[in-house]
């Protein structure tokens, strides 16, 4: 097998030869970590009992890690590692932008609320078959998503995140879990599948699957190459992932089904994959075919939000009214992309990453609300305010957030948003958000009024006089959350400036292409 | 060659897209299934196909041959198969569960999450 060796002076060829900064081993180092604590934490299924203590810490190790990736991003800027050492792109590339670090940072903050919740939600049963691990494992394809630099490992970490998804999804084993599972299974499968038949196109035309190296070849490749097909073919697969009208009805058929953080963390996390997703490919890689689908962006955008908040308000089950609200915000999202401007795309950026931090924490609320005698159910709930007056202003803030009412988080996106559509003179897209809010205001207002204003019924009372007292743990996630709604909204301006830049990063990828290949003129 | 491939292909996202449309849980299984192997099929046609030239770099060269197979579709493809195999797994094994508890593979009749009669929310105290 001995052939002819080379030298090693002729390694640089092949390799990146120069030492990595300390710093940079944070860009693989979370996704490493993920993995590597949830094969512990599997191998010690069986101890129920030790699974939280070792996965909150693990978590609260996670969010060190990625919020120091972000302070990294923000000083130094956009930041690569290549898998092996090779040269890119013949390796598989880890690029962090500050979207992808602002994006890795919140949702580590919001998984680590979920660990926390979790420790009272979830029964031994529920531990023993995975509940901490795939906790874990769905984190490490989530970050995983936001941080690689290349298409093929994009759809890798989907598959990771959505396996793991289909664990958490079934755990309990009811009749409705196997159900909504089915259908969530199977329309997320055919999503994937769609992104990876448009990876397969993308890798014929383009012969590389690297995204620093795709946005350079765009521009030659454009004129010759039937990019909007390949371009139509993403926008499908991820508003699909992003449960986008029309393809979200695998959404209110199941995330109101598992357990309680489950529907939490689903609710913050998955769907803004797939609008991350959107926000690179369709954003950075391809801006041009972006701006030739705008149109029709806009338009499933601001059906997506109305439509989802219509939904919202037909609901009588709490939970599915949430999950109604979750599409809503992809809307919103979507109509920032739909945009393309840099104040278009930072109000996306910034209502993911509200939506992450809002939705999350609401499904947290409504649980605990349930937990203490009320129910999921419009019709019979009441009384909560009486039971509890600081679970019922917490909620009643987060009811405001989400509805996009200052002070808090979810008003500043939207205003940036408005703007951004009036000045262009998309005068209805303005409107739909608008709308929406209002909307939105009702649905959630009349939640709190039938739920917790209203005094409970006496039956209802009776049936649960030995309801427990607030739990402490879920009282501190949902406190957690709260507060990082609440200070995004008042102290807005580092939110608002890290977006901007996130946004420009996204309309100017040089800064990306610079940071994977050193010596490359930026065009 | 690649014109008889991407036939091939055209015919199995058909057959996939016709089974998808099916009510029933185990035909839109198969309907995944075949789907994969299209896309697999893709990706190996995308990645330019030779014949009977492998990808070894020769002990007198530091470089492939130009006509060599693109050694890359494989990696892909073989990415792809282990996880649309393991898909097919678990969900094969969750609607057979689901046919157990729900007592039908109908798509149609399973309205556990989302019932047909569900009441309207109240619309005042």
């Amino acid at each position: 097998m001995a052939g002819k060796s080379v030298g090693l002076e002729d390694l640089s060829v092949a390799f990146v030869m120069e030492p990595l900064a300390a710093a940079d081993w944070l860009i693989p180092g979370p996704v490493v970590f993920c993995l590597l604590v949830g094969s512990v934490l599997l191998m010690l299924r069986k101890r129920t009992d030790l699974q939280p203590l070792i996965a909150i810490p693990a978590l609260v190790v996670l969010c060190a890690m990625t919020l120091g990736l972000l302070a990294h991003v923000v000083v130094n800027g956009t930041v690569s590692m290549t898998m092996g050492r090779w040269l890119p792109p013949f390796g598989i590339s880890f690029t962090v932008d500050a979207m992808g670090a602002f994006f890795a940072a919140t949702s580590s903050l919001v998984a680590l609320a979920a660990g926390i919740y979790g420790r009272g939600d979830v029964d031994h049963s529920g531990r023993r078959y995975g509940f901490y691990p795939f906790l874990l494992l769905i984190m490490a394809g989530v970050l995983g998503a936001f941080m690689t630099g290349d298409i093929f490992n994009l759809y890798v970490w989907f598959e990771v995140l959505l396996i793991s998804s289909f664990g958490l999804l079934v755990l309990g084993n009811e009749r409705a879990q196997l159900d909504g599972g089915v259908k969530y299974a199977f329309l997320n499968l055919i999503a994937t599948t769609l992104f990876l038949i448009a990876t397969g196109y993308l890798y014929g035309l383009f012969g590389t699957l690297n995204m620093a190296d795709i946005a350079i070849k765009a521009t030659e490749l454009r004129g010759t190459a039937p990019l909007m097909t390949l371009v139509t073919l993403f926008l499908l697969a991820f508003a699909m992932k992003a449960a986008a009208f029309p393809v979200n009805f695998w959404l209110p058929a199941s995330y109101h089904t598992p357990k309680l953080v489950v529907s939490a963390l689903f609710a913050g996390l998955l769907t803004k994959v797939g609008i991350y997703a959107l926000l690179r490919i369709l954003g950075m890689l391809f801006p041009v075919e972006r701006e030739e689908l705008s149109f029709i962006i806009a338009i499933v955008a601001a059906l997506t939000m109305v439509l989802g908040v219509m939904g919202a308000l037909a609901q009588n089950d709490i939970r599915r009214a949430m999950g109604f609200l979750v599409i809503s915000g992809i809307g919103v999202m979507m109509a920032g992309l739909a945009l393309g401007s840099p104040a278009g795309l930072s109000g996306a950026i910034f209502y993911a990453a509200h939506s992450m931090v809002v939705m999350t924490a609401l499904y947290f609320a409504i649980g605990i609300a349930a937990q203490l005698g009320g129910s999921f159910m419009l019709s019979s709930a009441g009384g909560l305010y009486a039971r509890s007056a600081v679970l019922a202003f917490l909620t009643l803030m987060l009811f405001l957030s989400v509805s996009g009412l200052p002070p808090f988080s979810g008003f500043w996106p939207k205003v940036v948003l408005v703007k951004a559509s009036l000045d262009v003179g998309a005068w209805w897209l303005a409107a739909a958000i608008l709308v929406t809010g209002l909307l939105t205001t009702i649905a959630v207002g009349r939640i709190w009024a039938l739920a917790y204003w209203r005094p409970a019924n006496a039956g209802a009372l009776e049936q649960h006089a030995a309801a427990q007292s607030l739990p402490a743990g879920a009282m501190a996630a949902l406190a957690g959350l709260v507060v990082l709604s609440v200070g995004a909204g008042l102290w807005p301006e580092p939110v608002l400036v890290l977006a901007q830049d996130a946004a420009l990063g996204l309309i100017d990828p040089s800064a990306y292409v610079l940071s994977v290949f050193p010596g490359e003129v930026p065009q | 060659m690649e014109p008889l491939f991407a036939l091939l292909v055209g015919a199995l996202f058909t057959v996939a897209i016709y089974l998808f449309m099916s009510k029933h849980i185990i035909r839109v299984l198969m309907g995944a299934a075949i789907l994969s192997n299209g896309v697999n099929l893709l990706i190996f046609t995308a990645g330019r196909i030779t014949r009977e030239v492998p990808p070894i770099i020769g002990a007198d060269s530091d470089v492939l041959q130009a006509s060599a197979a693109n050694p890359l579709p494989q990696a892909l493809v073989l990415t792809a198969i282990v996880i649309a195999f393991s898909f097919f797994a678990f969900l094969l094994v969750l609607g057979y569960r689901a046919f157990q508890k729900l007592d039908t593979d109908n798509s149609d009749e399973m309205r556990v999450a989302e019932p047909v009669n569900e009441s309207a929310p109240p619309l005042g105290y």
